[in-house]
């Protein structure tokens, strides 16, 4: 059913997505959340993952880490494939890649103070050193800038939601991993907090020497972290490209789409009136060939027959579209 | 501001007695809504922003104190006895919250929640009411109508969902609509519909209408007048360009630099700001937002500003160091 995609390929890839689909089933029905997707993000790179809700952005991110198993498809970190390992082997290749979630205050054990929250990976990969320990939690937390006499002691209940996501990052760094899946990690803080968020995973990546995926809906928020975009839409990737020339220049019409819809906080800047028409389809029953076409301004029966692969239109920028707005169809 | 004001909050403060001590999250704020306009109340979580609508529409938790006066329509809806507030609500004044998963009852179908207002308050018979329904789930642009009537809530996905709340909160022709937060639990090209239907609607039935939000992108083009609100108070009030293009309250310049712009380079660091607001049990002496902000000087410590007006009409602003004045801060 799925035809290999052509896809920006990089010289040294940190992670490798090949033809990527998982499913789910619901009742009787198959949820089809991401339907052969490929990528790859190079060694120190952040790519921006940027879809609304439901399209598939999360599960990928989590059938990455074998949390969600594939259906089909490769997912090769540092050219081991994740797909087919188990066990302890896969456990000790996700010490080399964490994730940060969405809601901080849920993803920390309420009952459980920091300094055992954030010592608990440690425990688990086997740094039997308590000092040594103590120590690796006291840098890891100065570093996402928290006392760590202040807070070690305390329970999540005590911080607020940014201050939380502060001890979820300093408890995803504290393996000194390479790789960090953030999805949505600034989605449920408020504006002033987010900033410093953002600022904050910027530092660590720098001072880590991390390579990231960050996951969100907000276009802005994606550009000002990420190196490339990819776009996604209903399981499958629309474009890929670098930051800049994506926003500048987008190929997909969902791409323009998302970006005429980000509310710009400029009184002169009028609100275009309903660019987007239509809400997307369900997954459950994805539209024949392009995806997106239900609600394209340019799709016709071509976008119905044919399912549309991803080319390059300009370089390092590709798009699955039969109608790009740049470049010859 | 046109005409004399339909609504207007006239010295409200809420005080809410927690375990930790008195809570005030609103505190002495005095706004107004004209005929037909439009106001932005823009804030961050635990502004107040939310506690004053509430106030507004007189549904405050029990413990809750208020004082102050809420003026609509020439009576004092906090003096107003319970059976005609009621009246009140739903009729001239309607409200759209978040989460319309919340707002709408599970068990009902869409069309006895919407003929069952219609007739409560429109004293419509069931087949006018059935009429009326499906014109107004047609005016906010839910196709087949008719079939819609028969579904439930967890039928319809958000975006849908909101229309229905809004459909709803429009039925009665109302003379205030509050939107508090319509659009933060929606994808951001179901965002941009909402706003759009709200807009329309509002200029078709010269509706007044409040848009609670914590995003100032939300109000900047579709409000006449935005008022900031932080630690419960408002420290900034002005017609929506003026505030944008003229601000002078460092808060909502802060605010408005920490937002990520579209056009900017990728890896810019954020202008963020420090810190976090203050614990609304622990009011301080100065200004609240003095620990956080960047020209705070000693009188910001030890005094509140009050709100004061600039010099341009309908302005005012609580700041000692205000932005873009001779006296203040150079921009």
């Amino acid at each position: 059913m799925m035809q290999p995609v052509s896809q920006p390929v990089s010289d040294d890839p940190l992670l490798r997505v090949e033809n990527l689909v998982v499913e789910y089933p619901v009742g009787n029905k198959t949820v089809h959340a991401v339907s052969g997707v490929s990528l790859d993000i190079a060694r120190g790179e952040t790519l921006g993952l940027v879809g609304e809700s439901g399209c598939g952005k999360s599960t990928l991110g989590r059938a990455v880490l074998q949390l969600r198993r594939p259906v089909s498809g490769k997912v090769l970190f540092d050219g081991q494939d994740l797909t087919e390992m188990q066990g302890d082997t896969l456990r000790r290749i996700r010490r080399r890649v964490q994730l940060i979630f969405q809601d901080p205050i849920a993803s920390l054990n309420p009952r459980r103070r920091i300094g055992d929250i954030i010592a608990e990976p440690l425990v688990i990969s086997g740094v039997r050193d308590a000092k040594k320990r103590e120590q690796l939690v006291h840098d890891v937390l100065g570093a996402v800038g928290l006392d760590p006499q202040l807070v070690i002691g305390r329970l999540p209940h005590e911080f607020s939601g940014g201050q939380c996501q502060r001890i979820c990052i300093a408890r995803a760094l504290v393996l000194n991993p390479e790789f960090i899946i953030c999805d949505e990690p600034v989605s449920a803080l408020d504006v002033s907090i987010r900033a410093q968020i953002l600022n904050l995973l910027e530092e660590m990546k720098a001072r880590y020497g991390l390579t990231l995926l960050f996951i969100a809906h907000d276009l802005a928020v994606v550009k000002a972290v990420s190196d490339r975009v990819a776009v996604m839409y209903l399981g499958r990737l629309c474009e890929v490209g670098p930051s800049e020339q994506l926003f500048a220049q987008p190929a997909h019409p969902y791409t323009a789409l998302l970006i005429e819809a980000i509310p710009v906080p400029d009184p002169d800047v009028r609100p275009a009136e309903s660019v987007a028409v239509g809400e997307p389809p369900s997954p459950i029953a994805p539209p024949s060939g392009c995806r997106f076409r239900t609600r394209c301004p340019r799709a016709d029966q071509r976008c119905s027959d044919e399912v549309p692969e991803l080319r390059e239109v300009a370089p390092g920028q590709f798009v699955a579209c039969h109608h790009p707005l740049i470049g010859a169809a | 501001m046109t005409g004399p004001a339909l609504l207007s909050v006239e010295g409200v403060s809420v005080n809410l007695p927690t375990p930790r001590g008195n809570l005030r999250a609103v505190d002495r704020v005095d706004l107004s809504v004209g005929a037909g306009r439009t106001l932005g109340i823009v804030g961050e979580s635990g502004c107040g922003k939310t506690m004053l609508s509430r106030a507004i529409l007189q549904l405050l938790p029990k413990k809750a104190m208020l004082s102050g006066r809420v003026m609509f329509d020439g009576q004092d809806l906090v003096r107003l006895d319970r059976e005609r507030l009621r009246k009140l609500r739903g009729r001239s004044l309607a409200v759209v919250f978040q989460d319309p998963m919340t707002s709408l009852n599970p068990v009902l179908t869409i069309g006895t929640q919407l003929i069952e207002t219609l007739q409560e308050h429109l004293e419509l018979d069931g087949q006018a009411a059935k009429l009326r329904s499906i014109e107004l789930l047609t005016a906010v642009g839910i196709p087949a109508p008719e079939q819609r009537l028969m579904q439930y809530p967890h039928q319809l996905s958000g975006g849908m969902r909101q229309r229905v709340a809004i459909a709803i909160a429009l039925s009665c022709e109302p003379k205030l609509l509050i939107a508090d937060e319509p659009t933060t639990a929606l994808d951001v090209t179901i965002q941009a519909q909402i706003l759009d239907l709200l807009a329309r609607e509002q200029r078709r039935r010269h509706m007044a209408m409040i848009i609670i939000t914590h995003d100032l992108g939300v109000v900047a083009g579709r409000t006449d007048e935005v008022a900031v609100m932080y630690a419960g108070r408002v420290v900034e009030r002005a017609p929506t360009h003026d505030l944008f293009k003229r601000m002078r309250m460092p808060y909502t310049e802060a605010l408005l630099a920490a937002i990520p712009k579209i056009d900017a380079k990728p890896h810019t660091p954020l202008p963020a700001i420090s810190g976090r607001p203050p614990d609304p049990t622990r009011p301080l002496k100065g200004c609240s937002f003095s620990p956080r902000c960047r020209y705070a000087w000693a009188q910001c410590q030890i005094e509140k500003p009050r709100l004061e007006d600039a010099d341009s009409p309908g302005h005012q602003y609580a700041c000692f160091r205000p932005l873009n004045t001779v006296a203040g801060v150079p921009a």
